[in-house]
């Protein structure tokens, strides 16, 4: 049964891709306001996971829970249509590692349109919220530029604001950083690591062990398709309970003595 | 010769008439093949072998035949199945049929180098059916096969003067009846000649402000 004090209830969730088992039985809960970092090695089904919440990719076995309310699966117990599912996807925003700005409209315009388009709310209201949104990020000035003509680190922080403009219940990352120039990582760090202390409920996919550490209410530790380990992230990182985990932490103890980032 | 342009001046009711009917031909044409074309590219782009090899045999088979043979086939050798069209209907449908499927292989060139990540996060954000189409695939779709699209519609305009053979009374055909009436066909021709390039010139201006639109976003 759904446990409707949490935002996200992801139950025994499994996905497999051909004859390759991508994930299986996954589950976890998040709660208002946490942070939840899933962390592992790559091809270990972190994105596959978080592409089931939205139903980007729709899961083989499991349920999945916002708010309560089944995701995918509708009352009558069969697959929600593609309008069903867009109400449910507009209360979850989704950051993507290569951006996937619209490129046909400027900044400004990204962060209005679905707002606008999905979620119909008065455009005036919208555009007030976006240009908020857009000081937030630091990106006041690029509000009429295109895509094309900015930094990846910039294109990531409208990426973000984008996805804030829906008002999401929960914000999903799928690496955000991992396509970005080291240099540009930081501004986009910055702007996540603010959202955790705002209290902005997020699922993020991250290679940053540092910012795990930091920023992460509790992380997930997948490998192989499974939840190996999952924890508080002072204890995850200074005393891992499974061999896996030490073996994978191993590879980044450059990263996190230095608290590089 | 001043006078033979003189003549072709004092038909000019006619070769205006006929550039217009032209016109609409050529536009009427265009937009159909492009709708034609959309509903073809994703059959194109599928991945069932029998659905897939139609539509091939229909976009490769349409590329090679000329098409002064297929508007013959279409008003001549339709009535033999029953198919009866006028030389309007005929010349739009031989026009359209045509060059959709050169519109259909434009447009899945151009699909499939669209990135895929952009149309994701337009499903992610809540975009579904006709407003994820619309809103999120198709302008940068457009943007990107403008200038060659563009160029389709010239090869629309100059095709259509073929339709004269069926007797449509566009600019081509305006031309060939001025000269034959006044044996002037020098200055007849060269006249819609240049009433043609104008025609492309205007679609000319279209794909370069398309093609400034889409270079701010690249």
């Amino acid at each position: 049964m759904a446990d409707s004090t949490k935002v996200l209830d992801v139950a025994g969730v499994s996905k497999r891709f051909g004859d390759a088992e991508v994930l299986s039985d996954v589950s976890f809960q998040v709660g208002k306001g946490e942070t939840i970092c899933v962390l592992g090695p790559s091809g270990s089904g972190k994105s596959t996971l978080l592409r089931c919440i939205n139903w980007l990719e729709r899961p083989d076995a499991g349920q999945i829970y916002l708010n309560g309310e089944r995701v995918g699966i509708n009352n009558a117990g069969i697959v929600m249509g593609d309008r069903e599912l867009s109400g449910i996807r507009t209360h979850i925003g989704m950051v993507f590692q290569h951006f996937a700005l619209w490129p046909h409209l400027t900044v400004l315009q990204n962060l209005m349109e679905a707002p606008v388009q999905v979620q119909k709310r008065p455009k005036a209201e919208v555009r007030d919220e976006a240009l908020a949104l857009l000081a937030k990020v630091g990106l006041s000035d690029k509000r009429d530029a295109f895509p094309a003509k900015l930094s990846g680190g910039q294109k990531q922080r409208v990426g973000i604001a984008r996805a804030l403009a829906m008002r999401p219940d929960l914000l999903l990352f799928d690496e955000p950083t991992s396509a970005l120039d080291p240099e540009l990582v930081g501004e986009v760090l910055v702007v996540m690591r603010d959202l955790a202390r705002e209290g902005m409920t997020m699922v993020i996919v991250t290679h940053e062990m540092a910012f795990a550490r930091d920023a992460a209410t509790r992380v997930l530790f997948l490998d192989r398709g499974r939840v190996v380990e999952t924890g508080s992230p002072d204890k995850f990182f200074s005393n891992p309970e499974t061999e896996r985990a030490r073996q994978f932490l191993q590879r980044y103890a450059g990263d996190i003595a230095n608290n590089k980032r | 010769m001043i006078h033979d342009f003189g003549i072709v001046w004092g038909e000019r009711a006619l070769l205006l008439s006929g550039l217009a009917n032209t016109a609409i031909l050529s536009t009427l044409s265009a937009i159909a093949a492009l709708l034609l074309g959309f509903m073809v590219t994703p059959v194109l782009m599928s991945k069932q072998p029998v659905v897939y090899g139609a539509a091939r045999l229909f976009v490769d088979g349409m590329r090679c035949v000329p098409f002064l043979l297929f508007a013959y086939i279409v008003y001549y050798g339709f009535p033999s199945f029953g198919i009866r069209l006028d030389n309007w209907t005929s010349g739009l449908v031989a026009l359209t049929v045509y060059n959709a499927a050169y519109m259909a292989e434009i447009l899945r060139g151009a699909w499939a180098v669209q990135p895929r990540e952009p149309i994701e996060a337009g499903i992610a954000f809540g975009f579904s059916e006709i407003k994820l189409f619309r809103r999120i695939i198709l302008p940068p779709l457009l943007l990107s096969a403008g200038p060659v699209i563009g160029n389709q519609m010239i090869q629309i305009i100059k095709d259509s003067a073929f339709l004269t053979i069926i007797a449509l009374p566009e600019l081509t055909h305006a031309a060939s009846s001025i000269q034959s009436r006044y044996y002037v066909p020098f200055a007849a021709f060269i006249t819609a000649v240049f009433l043609y390039w104008g025609l492309c010139l205007i679609i000319e201006a279209g794909v370069s402000s398309i093609g400034r639109i889409a270079d701010a976003r690249r």
